[in-house]
């Protein structure tokens, strides 16, 4: 469960104030809103990259409002990706785990695990360089699966994709949700993704009686 | 309404306004590119004259004869030491303070910036008599001297022997390579590290697995830099350690006790040992840069 609870966020001189939202266990989200409103401060925010003014953010009912990004078990998934250039496929996907200095006969079994459910096992010794946009969607995707996070952020997924990986890849995210139970939060401006995945629709508006940035649910 | 630049353009094309000739084109064309490279190879042509002066006037028997002297041998193998213990030293300085610039805003910062910069603008003689006053003046109210208390009780001598001349060249080019640091970090984009955090790192851990792998040819550069500073540094070794034959005579040095004892000929060989190290130095660092990032 991701949980938020009035909570105030300063960017610059914008402010978002009051921002409260429940999301249960295991189900998909899909918040959307003008480009600028803060969708992406929200994901940042949950993950702890990006303090809070006040209020308080709950992952599987824990407060985790003042915890490193490190210990909320929150995986991020930014609109470029930010896939570590030096790295191949396999040392993204067991990248989390070696950091966590999980045993190696785990880590390889995961990681064999994550390539056959993404569909990148010939993938796995290639470097980021050459790799499609829809592989290196995949290759984020597993990195972020990889030591099993209790929320999934995904900050526009697909913008940059052409139609057709685009389709096969919102399927595959709403598969992963499915067969993982991992809850995700997806940020999209698009409405024909949020009717494909959405278990559950949020809008990010402003006011505009007074300007305020609203969460509301629809 | 008014008309946009876009509908011009459209007008343009049709005909109303006639276009430019494909051999006016390529003539304005050849005309930037040879008011560009003009300027530009007036600098690359006053490098390779000055070469070119150099080789023209010593010959190849006068040049080996002068580095066949034990006094500049000795130079040639100090200044392969010291250079390489001043770039590795620049190195492990710069890449954790380019990094904390690059990365964190805090309070001093600012001022932090302006303090690494007094190096490359400082006169290098004052630079040398900074150093030497740094390590024989009292620190106040005591008769503590830093020099002496290394002598003393670590054992350790530096001014006037071989460490002085590393510090000097340190001093120098460590600045240089910070701001090399500097740039590499900034052009590396913070978000693989943020989304490394999330993944369980620690600050210190995105910045060892995420961020230093990407800073190899940037390390490189500042390495290169760093190394060819030091080669180049004479004010401060001067003036902090001395220009003592076969103690802290660096090839820098040499070039200018040749010249002070009227040797002309062993000073321009020197000369041109020193263009041709720094040449096959830039070589290889760069060559092997170029290796990394493939």
């Amino acid at each position: 469960m991701i949980e938020l609870d009035n909570v105030t966020l300063s960017v610059g001189t914008c402010r978002l104030e009051g921002l409260s939202l429940q999301i249960p266990s295991g189900q998909y989200a899909v918040l959307m809103g003008r480009t600028g409103i803060g969708k992406t401060t929200i994901l940042e925010a949950i993950c702890g990259l990006r303090a809070v003014d006040s209020g308080r953010i709950r992952i599987q009912q824990v407060d985790v409002t003042d915890w490193d990004p490190a210990d909320r078990r929150t995986a991020y998934m930014p609109q470029d990706l930010a896939l570590f250039p030096t790295m191949t496929v396999r040392q993204h996907l067991e990248f989390a785990l070696r950091i966590r200095r999980r045993p190696d006969r785990e880590i390889q079994q995961r990681v064999q695990e994550l390539a056959r459910l993404l569909q990148i096992e010939p993938l796995l010794a290639r470097r980021m360089r050459g790799l499609s946009g829809g592989e290196a969607q995949r290759t984020a995707l597993g990195r972020a699966l990889a030591w099993q996070p209790a929320a999934l952020l995904l900050d526009e997924p697909v913008s940059a994709l052409d139609a057709a990986t685009r389709r096969t890849t919102l399927e595959l995210l709403k598969s992963v949700n499915q067969s993982t139970g991992v809850t995700v939060l997806h940020v999209t401006h698009s409405e024909e993704e949020a009717a494909a995945l959405a278990d559950l629709r949020l809008r990010l508006t402003a006011d505009p009686r007074n300007g305020r940035t609203v969460l509301e649910y629809c | 309404m008014q008309e946009s630049s876009a509908d011009k353009a459209v007008q343009g094309s049709t005909g109303s306004v006639r276009p430019v000739s494909c051999g006016t084109r390529r003539l304005r064309d050849a005309g930037f590119l040879l008011v560009m490279g003009g300027l530009s190879g007036s600098f690359v042509l006053l490098i390779v004259l000055l070469l070119a002066a150099d080789l023209l006037f010593t010959s190849f028997s006068a040049f080996t004869a002068a580095l066949r002297q034990p006094e500049i041998f000795a130079a040639f193998q100090l200044t392969l030491k010291t250079c390489t213990a001043a770039a590795v030293m620049s190195l492990w300085a710069a890449v954790p303070l380019g990094y904390i610039l690059s990365r964190y805003s805090f309070p001093g910062r600012q001022l932090i910036d302006v303090i690494v910069d007094i190096p490359i603008v400082l006169p290098p003689l004052v630079l040398g008599l900074s150093l030497l006053i740094l390590f024989h003046q009292p620190l106040p109210g005591t008769s503590w001297i830093l020099d002496r208390w290394l002598q003393e009780q670590v054992g350790f001598p530096v001014t006037y022997r071989w460490p002085a001349v590393v510090l000097a060249q340190f001093a120098v080019a460590c600045a240089f390579a910070v701001r090399t640091m500097r740039v590499t970090f900034d052009q590396i984009h913070p978000r693989a590290e943020q989304v490394a955090r999330t993944l369980g790192c620690s600050r210190a851990q995105a910045f060892l697995h995420v961020a230093l792998p990407q800073a190899w040819r940037g390390m490189i550069t500042a390495f290169t830099i760093a190394w060819a500073r030091s080669l180049g540094e004479f004010g401060p070794i001067l003036v902090f350690a001395g220009a003592t034959r076969q103690r802290t005579e660096v090839l820098s040095t040499s070039v200018f006790l040749e010249l002070s004892v009227g040797q002309l000929d062993a000073a321009v060989a020197v000369s041109l040992l020193m263009v041709a190290m720094a040449v096959v130095v830039l070589v290889i660092l760069r060559s092997l840069g170029a290796g990394l990032s493939t």
